[in-house]
């Protein structure tokens, strides 16, 4: 075992044994005999199911260590009792939040430039689902942070590629263009991409159009600018996106990357902190609406997990919470917890896994294959 | 071309220390790998602009490499050597502009999952040439002081939780004058241990007064700069074919002069506020942000002798509605989480002097201005301990260089 892998082991203990404090979690190895779906959860063609990843994400000293616990009740008390919890996912790939999801979502570590809006080069999750289940534009949708996701939701790949991938809804976006007028100080700047906060890409197509918000959403301009007055992040605009899908398209597979936490970047520890607390404050409200929605209640599985870490404070490379660049143990190893229809409630898995493992591991769930995806199927979840 | 192919005529652009520098060591340059010369060479080429702790350290590297017989440079680069790179990076014009070259690097190594392999190989490198070189002995007890908390009335959260677990907690300490009396202090050790930007004074809003014999930063001395990189910025970001990695880079080539400073300061010290600037991440928003950065730096580059750096209040993070609701009004700040945010900067202060040549005599001192808590932090301190001593900050500052 390299250093490396050791010091990921150390993390993953350490998560296992603060769950077992925090929420009293079993170890998953002694009930690993046979998958949670053969004891018959959920017909495979109701299924729904909903991803949502950090796009930024948080240590556990600011989590699920001891003194990081006050910051995620929700997690803690709520969501990880139902879960499968995995401690120790490893992103081997380049951590920059757009190639990452990428990643995650083709089940392939991407190598594209991670500033420039360009699609993923293998299929997405969201062309294998949609090709091989036959299902129709409206069943699978992306909701997206910045501009510079616009393309997430389908690659170039030939045999796959445009027309056969996700909607794209970039929330802030929309809101740019439903609001008159545009600000150019450095806040404006950093509200739409924090990993480049000097910088805000224009879009090239692929977004919902204004328009698209009253046919698709059911929501008018005035309406939904009325509404964004009422919220304080951009994650919080799109869980009312993401609310709003779930009513009118009602879509088999939706996924949200939040990125609120990712203010990181911009080295202000309070605004990290509290940008965790309102991720997971976020995440129990999904769950929550999962469980009142009746298309969604009770055949929906969701997993949670970030892209990847942040760096550790000792690394001299980095400066500790604020980046994640160094590729450190720190920033390369994070969690996943998945939950609802199909999986197994309140037990902790502790081997190594990927985050490319997410794809076949869906595709295995929902019914279709991810030829091109270079991950293997999660076995306690399939 | 590849470094073997190096000439000194080439380094004629280069400022005139930084080219007799490179031209006296030409030949170690030239066996050296291309995945490591041009990340020495990033700091040769500003050689005239570094501080002199710096121009030390790349002397003694440079002095290192060319005593090196080849077959020891092979043994001290295989690792470098065995990375592979690309005949596009090959190409680039890596000596006359290693900086960007470097970032090119980066990219392709994260790219080509080569990176673990560079930062494993540069970390060697790093011990091997920290042995090989030995810092000099600084000639007294490095001092390090953060003052946080500014402008907060009370305060009911635990503070100095990271910093703790390494010295003594204190609960009675006299806050009158506070201040003052460490930039006293500061001042007293400037004078008795004399050394060009030795001794500095960081502050995140309006500087107190202070000696000038202070290297002093301040986050409002730079508010004209930091208008004049923002409407940069701004121009820039119009131009077609601009991008994240086209600003970067355009940022770093900017110098004082380009965002208005005067010709006649201190260039040392006016390109390293630019970089402050251009190179950190949320120092030109947040005056905590721009103070923990600052600090960094500065330890980094200039290793200073003390350090007291204050942090002041730094403006709200205004929620999405208040944005679209009220346009932009003054800026209001936010005294509690700049109080959280301090307190975290002040931990990684401390954390980046405890990487500096004489880590374990060094003393660190944390006051909570206007307030009665500290954390005194010094080789003889206990650790994890809890002091019921009166004194004033003055009196700790002296206390943990004791």
């Amino acid at each position: 075992m390299t250093p490396a892998q050791q010091l990921a082991r150390k993390l993953s203990r350490s998560r296992r044994d603060f769950l077992r404090d925090a929420a009293g979690l079993g170890l998953g190895s002694a009930l690993m005999s046979s998958s949670p779906l053969l004891h018959g959860a959920v017909a495979a063609k109701k299924r729904k199911t909903i991803v949502i990843t950090f796009g930024g994400g948080a240590r556990d000293q600011e989590t699920f260590a001891p003194e990081g616990q006050e910051n995620i009740p929700n997690l803690l008390k709520e969501l990880i009792p139902q879960s499968s919890f995995f401690t120790q996912v490893v992103n081997q790939g380049i951590l920059g939040h757009y190639v990452a999801t990428a990643s995650l979502a083709t089940g392939v570590y991407e190598t594209l430039n991670n500033f420039s809006a360009v699609p993923p080069e293998h299929p997405t999750v969201f062309e294998y689902f949609r090709k091989d289940l036959h299902r129709p534009l409206s069943d699978a949708w992306v909701v997206a942070p910045s501009n510079g996701f616009n393309r997430i939701g389908e690659s170039d790949y030939r045999s796959y590629g445009p027309g056969m991938g996700a909607r794209v809804v970039l929330p802030k976006h929309l809101l740019g263009a439903a609001i008159s007028g545009s600000s150019t100080d450095y806040q404006h700047l950093l509200s739409d991409n924090y990993e480049t906060p000097l910088y805000a890409p224009q879009l090239a197509g692929g977004e919902v159009e204004l328009q698209q918000l009253e046919m698709i959403l059911k929501l008018s301009v005035d309406d939904f600018k009325a509404h964004a007055r009422t919220i304080s992040s951009p994650d919080e605009l799109s869980m009312f996106i993401v609310r709003r899908l779930m009513q009118q398209e009602s879509p088999s597979l939706l996924w949200i990357t939040l990125h609120d936490i990712d203010i990181a970047h911009a080295g202000a520890y309070s605004l990290y902190v509290d940008a965790i607390r309102r991720t997971d404050r976020l995440c129990a409200e999904l769950w929550s609406a999962v469980q009142s929605e009746p298309e969604y209640a009770g055949n929906t599985t969701m997993f949670i997990l970030p892209d990847f870490g942040r760096d550790g404070d000792q690394d001299a490379g980095g400066n500790g919470f604020q980046h994640h660049r160094t590729g450190d143990v720190a920033s390369r190893t994070t969690w996943m917890m998945a939950m609802g229809a199909g999986v197994r409630q309140g037990v902790v898995y502790d081997r190594p896994m990927q985050s490319i493992d997410l794809v076949p591991t869906l595709g295995a769930m929902m019914g279709f294959t991810p030829s091109l995806s270079q991950g293997k199927a999660i076995k306690e979840l399939v | 071309m590849l470094p073997r192919d190096l000439k000194a005529e080439q380094f004629a652009d280069y400022p005139p220390q930084a080219r007799a520098l490179a031209v006296s060591h030409l030949a170690a340059l030239q066996q050296l790998p291309l995945s490591f010369v041009p990340s020495l060479l990033r700091e040769v080429i500003d050689y005239d602009y570094k501080f002199p702790a710096e121009r030390v350290a790349i002397d003694k590297e440079l002095a290192n490499l060319s005593s090196l017989s080849p077959p020891q440079l092979n043994d001290w680069f295989q690792a470098f050597s065995q990375l592979s790179l690309s005949s596009k990076l090959e190409q680039f014009d890596w000596m006359n502009q290693p900086a960007r070259f470097v970032e090119q690097l980066s990219a392709y190594l994260w790219t080509t999952q080569q990176l673990d392999s560079f930062r494993k190989a540069a970390t060697v490198y790093n011990d091997r040439l920290r042995s090989a070189t030995p810092p000099d002995p600084i000639p007294v007890r490095r001092l390090g002081i953060a003052v946080i908390g500014q402008g907060v009335a009370s305060y009911d959260a635990p503070l100095f939780r990271n910093l703790r677990p390494h010295g003594a907690y204190f609960a009675s300490v006299k806050p009158d004058n506070g201040l003052t009396l460490l930039l006293n202090a500061v001042e007293a050790r400037a004078k008795a241990h004399p050394a060009a930007y030795g001794h500095w004074y960081i502050d995140g809003g309006q500087p107190a007064g202070h000696s000038p014999m202070l290297t002093c930063v301040s986050y409002e001395g730079l508010e004209p700069v930091r208008a004049a990189l923002l409407h940069n910025i701004q121009t820039e970001i119009q131009r077609p074919g601009m991008g994240p990695e086209e600003l970067r880079t355009h940022l770093a080539t900017l110098t004082p002069a380009d965002l208005g400073m005067s010709k006649s300061g201190d260039e040392v010290l006016d390109r390293f506020q630019v970089r402050l600037l251009t190179e950190g991440s949320g120092t030109q928003i947040f005056s905590t942000t721009f103070a923990q950065w600052t600090a960094r730096e500065a330890l980094r580059r200039a290793q200073p002798l003390t350090m007291l750096v204050r942090f002041a209040p730094r403006q709200r993070q205004r929620p999405m509605n208040e944005l679209l609701s009220t346009g932009h009004g003054t800026a209001e700040l936010d005294f509690a989480g700049s109080l959280v945010d301090a307190d975290m900067g002040a931990y990684y202060n401390w954390i980046n002097q405890q990487r500096l040549p004489g880590a374990e005599q060094s003393a660190f001192l944390v006051w909570f201005e206007g307030h009665n808590q500290a954390i005194a932090i010094g080789p003889s301190i206990p650790r994890g301990s809890v002091s019921t001593t009166v004194a004033d900050p003055g009196e700790l500052a002296a206390l943990v260089v004791a």
